[in-house]
């Protein structure tokens, strides 16, 4: 409710938290962000110790009263040791895998202990998803979380705001900050499966240019560049510890399409159209042809390989998108 | 560098075969006092109820319904009702906890439930202390504590190295003692109890009783057991001198001897002659009123009153280890000179038809003539000369045990010694009382501290001689003088059974025990007796008037503050400390911000320095030399090593002798 409360009045929020989302660079968790509560565990434990004080004093066990003092003790130590969990880590973000809309994108985190002692048990918890997982940040080191995020729509999905928490070491108390690091998931489509389009006439010009290199028949090896897939990379040439190198094919289909946002039928939404422009490139891409993407006001122009793939599935992810 | 996901919350985490093992060590620690107390069968009943859990565990099968837990503690709490008649005393509640801790392991099912089933072995630590509070059971329990606290920890951080979370728990307990200390120190206390206990909850406390009947005496001289401790401010009284004034018995039935009515009389002190001493009683509680004070008590403790017939009796029974200040003067003088007629007609009192041949010897002894001293003179040559044997194990008597003792078996106890005696004195027609007490004691040479066990229980006899008062008369001490002199041991034959410790022969290990229970009185006294009383004259001694709970709870509070503040400080201490390095090029670059050089974010130590070398050409050389030692230091090979130490000092050197202008 009040996580709602706060939603609605940003400004608000912003003061409670002491920092204005998203934040960018590295997190410090401060003393002022980290939070400490007794959890229903720490009540009990209170309980616990009254009962026990109330019977020192009714049988007058001196003992007695050394024990409930040392639990008394124990649970303001623990309540420091539980702060100093969280005080002071640092958070820094991670690379993010553009997802298809539908998948889920997985956030990476990386807690850093910035202390010369562990903090175990360091529970994160994507507040909006419920995605949670739970590190033991080693002394001096680093611990990676990845959160998992179901993926609705297309565009970017940005992390939001992320609970850390802590129960270490007695459990009795709860400590625990929230971040919300400028760390977002470009979302692409869904892809909807359908056939490709025929080549149009401007693409039929292409296929002359003859012969391009395809994905059907190996006919030889040259340097790797950047933009080459994985699958293709002479793997047993590296193996070797020889240099990089791209295993060549020629397609027999080496021919160039355009996937036009303006030949699908004008009865489709655009939400369609991104879909099935989305599962085009993917068909297209597999089937090893040279394709381009136009979108109104937008244009990617024809070419194949990883990088093109992402280029264009970007260039629906984002369209429309401020 | 590497993280590995745990399942989450503690709700959600299941209790692995390593918790089961952590848990039922921390019980087994704080149940092991109680299975001497429990009836067989709970402690066979509680085993199966661990095991049967480990069995769930084992074989990964799901635990069973919370029916059939329930089922098996219903059975439990009859076999308990069975066993006391009770489910709340003190004994049948332990025994009942005893038996849920083997419930709640059955039913635990995550790590939160562990946690639960953790603090009720807390719980069950306290219930220890309610039978024995020794140094002993102190230290097992403090291994209890840490072992239950190691098992929470494991719960927090299950996958944790135990080697780290063994030493988490030691720091968070090393964190949590000086707390304790000062809440042990300062939390205002209250004389409990605060409602009324069970009715058992003092039971088992050995002591004197208020009747005498014989065995009873020589049963309790079988006990080591610490009775109370004395010490004195200088030297104590020979062994012989040393009677420990307890109940008087007035009225015999011909068997028991018992104290019947008593009343109390306005204390008025009445200074004796004779040698006066100075000396505190830590008494161990016996759940009587009786205090017990060296003959003759010349003071009145706190809240205690005294009898007409010179017992001190505190206003509640000794229920706690009690510690209370006297002075007593040893001497001859007779108490009472001038007794109330009724009192002397009652010391006169015998129950008609027994022991008629005892009665006949009295009346032979008056009718001879003499004063009442010449006829005790008699009395104490005849058992002086009657060849009586001194033993823990006398025969058993008859209907007229006076009788057989004096002529058939003449052998017993102390009992039968002032028994009989003044049943003679009555019968002569002289008033006489039985007084029992503790006779002689221990004197450490350690700490010179008097101890007093059950074994030097005493019984003596006093009677009234016109003049003179009441005057005590032992006619143990008559018949076997060594009894006095030496203490029981000496008195007895050697065959006798007598408590180990007692035998002559363990003279090593009498010095051992000697050392031990110096050690021991100071825990007593400094940590068992620690009451309302003690907090008052230790905050006296700090120079603390009137230690009321306001004032006490004020300073508590203020120590617990600082304690959150040293915790606090402590948790921040490794993480604001920047290394020295960095200290020095923060101070460097700050003076040099102060004469308008200030370093943008982007600028690296190179391309600061030289755009303040050209700034400030007049510290050029300086300002690239620091920066040169401290790209070296941060950047080079040997960064961060301690070979750097040198070069560490010259930079901190470098920088404050820093000069702009």
């Amino acid at each position: 409710m009040i996580n709602q409360l706060l939603a609605r009045h940003p400004r608000l929020a912003n003061r409670i938290w002491g920092f204005t989302p998203p934040e960018t660079g590295t997190i410090v968790l401060v003393h002022r962000r980290v939070y400490i509560l007794p959890t229903q565990l720490g009540w009990l434990f209170a309980l616990t110790l009254t009962i026990l004080l109330v019977g020192s004093i009714n049988y007058a066990l001196s003992l007695g009263f050394a024990l409930t003092f040392l639990l008394a003790g124990m649970g303001l130590a623990g309540m420091a040791h539980t702060a100093r969990n969280l005080a002071r880590m640092a958070i820094s973000i991670g690379r993010v895998e553009p997802v298809f809309a539908g998948e889920q994108a997985q956030f990476r985190l990386y807690l850093d202990s910035r202390a010369s002692f562990d903090r175990p048990a360091v529970l994160a918890r994507h507040i909006a998803s419920r995605a949670q997982l739970v590190v033991d940040v080693p002394a001096g080191g680093l611990a990676e979380v990845i959160l998992s995020v179901p993926a609705q729509n297309r565009g970017w999905l940005p992390i939001g705001r992320v609970m850390l928490e802590t129960r270490f070491p007695l459990g009795i108390f709860r400590s625990w900050s929230y971040v919300e690091p400028n760390l977002r998931c470009l979302v692409y489509p869904r892809p909807e499966r359908s056939p490709l389009p025929a080549p149009t006439a401007e693409a039929a010009r292409g296929a002359m240019r003859s012969p391009m290199p395809g994905n059907d028949d190996y006919s030889g090896l040259r340097t790797y560049q950047l933009s080459d897939s994985p699958r293709h990379v002479a793997w047993k040439a590296v193996a070797r510890n020889e240099d990089m190198l791209t295993k060549q094919f020629t397609g027999e289909a080496a021919a160039e399409l355009w996937l036009d946002w303006n030949r699908l039928p004008p009865s489709m939404g655009v939400e369609q159209r991104l879909s099935r422009l989305a599962g085009w490139v993917i068909a297209a891409e597999r089937a090893g042809v040279n394709y381009g993407v136009r979108l109104p006001g937008n244009e990617v122009p024809p070419g194949r390989g990883d990088a093109h793939h992402a280029a264009c599935l970007q260039a629906l992810a984002l369209h429309g998108v401020a | 560098m590497k993280s590995v996901p745990h399942p989450l919350t503690p709700e959600m985490r299941q209790l692995t075969l390593k918790d089961l093992v952590w848990l039922t060590g921390s019980f087994a620690l704080v149940i092991a006092p109680h299975v001497a107390r429990a009836p067989w069968w709970l402690t066979l009943l509680t085993l199966c109820l661990f095991g049967w859990r480990f069995y769930y565990t084992l074989n990964r099968v799901p635990l069973p319904s919370r029916w059939l837990v329930v089922g098996v503690a219903l059975v439990g709490m009859f076999g308990v009702w069975l066993e006391y008649r009770s489910l709340f005393g003190r004994q049948p509640g332990i025994i009942l906890l005893v038996l849920f801790s083997g419930l709640k392991m059955l039913e635990s099912r995550t790590h939160r439930d562990g946690a639960v089933a953790a603090f009720l072995g807390y719980f069950l630590i306290i219930t220890n202390f309610l039978y024995t509070q020794t140094i002993p059971t102190a230290v097992l329990m403090c291994a209890g504590v840490f072992t239950i606290t190691a098992t929470l920890v494991g719960f927090a951080a299950p996958n944790r190295a135990l080697r780290l979370n063994l030493r988490t728990t030691a720091v968070v307990l090393a964190h949590a003692a000086p707390a304790a200390l000062v809440l042990f120190v300062l939390f205002p206390r209250v004389q409990g109890p605060l409602w009324g206990l069970p009715q058992d909850a003092y039971g088992g406390m050995t002591g004197l009783s208020e009747t005498m009947a014989p065995g009873n005496l020589s049963q309790l001289a079988l006990s080591d057991a610490i009775a109370f401790r004395a010490s004195f401010e200088g030297t104590p009284p020979l062994p012989a001198l040393r009677y420990w004034r307890g109940p008087v018995l007035w009225d015999f039935d011909g068997r028991t001897w018992s104290s019947g009515m008593s009343y109390l009389i306005g204390y008025q002190e009445k200074p004796m002659q004779g040698e006066i001493y100075r000396y505190s009683v830590v008494l161990e509680p016996h759940n009587h009123h009786w205090l017990f004070a060296l003959e003759t008590a010349q003071s009145l403790p706190e809240r205690s009153r005294m009898t007409f017939d010179h017992q001190i009796l505190s206003t509640t029974p000794v229920r706690n280890r009690m510690r209370y200040d006297m002075v007593s003067v040893v001497s001859n003088t007779g108490l009472a000179p001038d007794e109330e007629r009724a009192s002397l007609t009652r010391a006169l009192r015998l129950p008609p038809g027994y022991n008629p041949r005892a009665v006949a010897l009295a009346q032979q002894w008056r009718s001879r003539g003499g004063t009442d001293a010449e006829i005790v003179q008699r009395a104490l040559v005849f058992l002086r000369q009657g060849k009586f044997v001194y033993t823990l194990e006398p025969p058993i008597l008859g209907r007229d045990s006076v009788d057989e003792f004096l002529f058939d078996t003449k052998a017993g106890f102390c009992e039968h010694f002032s028994s009989s005696f003044t049943f003679l004195m009555r019968a002569a027609g002289i008033p006489a009382r039985v007084v029992t007490g503790y006779q002689g004691g221990d004197l450490n040479p350690v700490d010179l501290i008097v101890t007093v066990r059950q074994s030097d229980a005493h019984a003596w006899s006093e009677v009234y001689l016109r003049g003179m008062g009441w005057v005590r008369v032992d006619p143990t001490a008559a018949a076997m003088p060594r009894r006095v002199e030496a203490g029981l041991a000496q008195a007895l034959p050697q065959t006798a059974t007598l408590p180990f410790l007692m035998r002559p022969q363990m003279e090593l290990l009498r010095a051992l025990r000697n050392r031990w229970e110096a050690v021991a009185h100071k825990w007593n006294v400094w940590v068992l007796g620690y009451n309302p009383e003690r907090q008052r004259e230790l905050m006296l001694s700090l120079g603390m008037r009137n230690a009321d709970w306001q004032k006490l709870s004020a300073l508590l509070f203020a120590f617990l503050g600082l304690m959150t503040l040293a915790l606090l400080v402590w948790s921040l201490r490794r993480l604001t400390r920047p290394d020295p390095v960095q200290r020095a090029w923060a101070l460097f670059c700050s003076k040099l911000a102060r004469h308008g050089v200030v370093r943008e974010s982007h600028e690296g130590p190179r391309d600061y320095s030289t755009r303040a070398a050209r700034a400030l050409p007049a510290s050029r050389r300086a300002i690239l030399r620091i920066a040169s030692l401290y790209i070296g230091l941060r950047y080079g090979e040997k960064a961060g090593e301690k070979a750097s130490r040198p070069s560490t000092a010259r930079l901190q050197r470098l920088v404050g002798q820093l000069r702009l202008t």
